[in-house]
């Protein structure tokens, strides 16, 4: 991780990152989602604004990258094998909330195999694990903030919570942008799912628009043909401020 | 009407969910084979400049148990006080020390240990000197979006006593609470989510 691995071309950015929006972003405190009753802090969070210490942030290289580790398909398959269930690609950016594209940023992705299964001891699902599917990805985004995966689309799968509650198909998304205070897990929906709606996960989200903002599309035009479906999802992480009059007195 | 700001929002977060450690931490979960070592594992080499030193985190939930599914990320300068991010104009940070870590707690006893160096004093934005800290990172299973916290050192009251940021927490008694005791090589940083001793948390 050195300074060398960060595109060339740009200047890095050191303005602080726009507030983050809480009435947006699910709140701590869930009961509909009830491991969230005792992990919730109570307390008021303390704002801060942004010091070195949130502004900056790792910087991974491409170098950390295997040919593989995009390729869920493949990446634990046996050889010769590859993993069953519907091959999609989901593709998109990472932008930030400026619109503009976040380059170099590390994306890790996790997801049940086709039946909805993990690969984790902690798993007791009776949907059978696939021998040939890992469930784990991770790419870095280009110059303008594109990244592409190739997977299986997950199954639904049930989970202790109320008697009956049920996942949507999903897949975990981790990622860094530039600074600490970027730093973002969500989870990607699929278009036309009906069980978006009734998952309790889903739903410590108040506002339709911020969940329909983690459902992906179906994009027929980018498919590969003959071989997988595509999704699109565009990921948005937090603005920084521009600052062409300074007004701030900059460290040491 | 007015022209609009053209702005968007930022992707909303979710949970990590139980099998965070899947996608994060694969090889601490047994699936081997897709990456060489869990990123983030190892902060430090034989080079690495500064104070060895240990840190045991455990983050603890509102009913007195630590969480065993949690992933804690940790973020700080190096010994000279430098971020290993191009975001930080002062200078080079050593090259042989990431500034960042991150870890699983243990799945019995809810525990993880950093191996890292002291960091330096950085900047506060308006030039005064920060003690040195750890920018920490919290999730897990019913958190629905990511926690930030710090850790200070116990043994730097001096530096402690005049940081910005703590000077900033209104209800005294709560500073211990980021303030990690040391022992040895170790500092030990319980984080509470709830109750008497709840950790203070920023909305940074
Ligand atoms: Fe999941």
């Amino acid at each position: 991780m050195t300074k060398s691995r960060f595109p060339a071309n740009r200047t890095p950015e050191i303005g602080a990152f726009f507030q983050r929006d809480r009435n947006w972003h699910p709140p701590a405190f869930t009961p509909a989602y009830k491991t969230s009753v005792l992990r919730s802090p109570q307390r008021p969070l303390l704002s801060l604004d942004n010091t070195l210490s949130e502004l900056t942030g790792p910087v991974f290289g491409h170098n950390i990258l295997g040919e593989l580790d995009n390729d869920l398909i493949y990446n634990f398959a046996g050889p010769g094998e590859s993993a069953i269930g519907p091959r999609i690609l989901v593709y998109g950016r990472v932008l930030d909330e400026r619109g503009i594209g976040v380059a170099g940023a590390l994306l890790e992705i996790w997801q049940a195999n086709a039946g909805g299964r993990y690969r984790h001891k902690k798993e007791t699902y009776l949907a059978p694990l696939d021998p040939n599917f890992g469930g784990c990805g991770r790419t870095i985004t280009g110059e303008d903030g594109s990244y592409c995966f190739r997977t299986v689309q997950p199954g639904p799968y049930p989970w202790p919570n109320g008697p009956n509650d049920w996942r949507p198909a999903h897949i975990h998304f981790s990622i860094f942008g530039h600074g600490f205070a970027q730093r973002l897990i969500t989870q990607m929906y699929f278009e036309g799912d009906p069980m978006i709606w009734r998952c309790p996960i889903v739903r410590t989200i108040n506002d339709r628009r911020a969940i329909e903002g983690l459902t992906a599309a179906l994009d027929m035009e980018a498919t590969m043909p003959m071989d997988a479906r595509a999704y699109k999802f565009d990921i948005v992480l937090r603005g920084r401020r521009s600052t062409p009059f300074e007004n701030r007195i900059e460290g040491s | 009407m007015v022209q609009g700001l053209s702005r968007l929002k930022e992707s909303a977060s979710q949970t990590a969910g139980p099998y965070v450690h899947i996608g994060l931490t694969p090889n601490f979960v047994g699936i081997s084979g897709v990456y060489e070592r869990d990123l983030g594992a190892a902060m430090v080499a034989d080079k690495t400049k500064g104070e060895r030193i240990r840190v045991n985190i455990r983050v603890i939930d509102g009913a007195g148990s630590p969480l065993k599914d949690a992933l804690v990320e940790i973020w700080q300068a190096d010994a000279a006080g430098i971020y290993n991010s191009p975001s930080d104009l002062r200078g080079s940070a050593d090259p042989n020390f990431t500034g960042w870590g991150r870890l699983p707690t243990d799945m019995t006893t809810g525990e993880c240990m950093f191996e890292t160096i002291k960091p330096g004093r950085v900047p506060f934005f308006d030039g005064r000197k920060m003690a040195p800290h750890l920018t920490v990172w919290i999730v897990a299973r019913g958190i629905n979006i990511g926690l930030h916290t710090r850790m200070y050192f116990g043994d730097e009251e001096t530096a402690n006593a005049e940081d910005p940021v703590l000077m900033r927490i209104e209800q005294r008694e709560r500073v211990s609470t980021l303030v990690a005791p040391r022992d040895g090589d170790i500092y030990k940083f319980d984080i509470h989510l709830q109750g008497m001793n709840e950790t203070v948390f920023f909305d940074i």
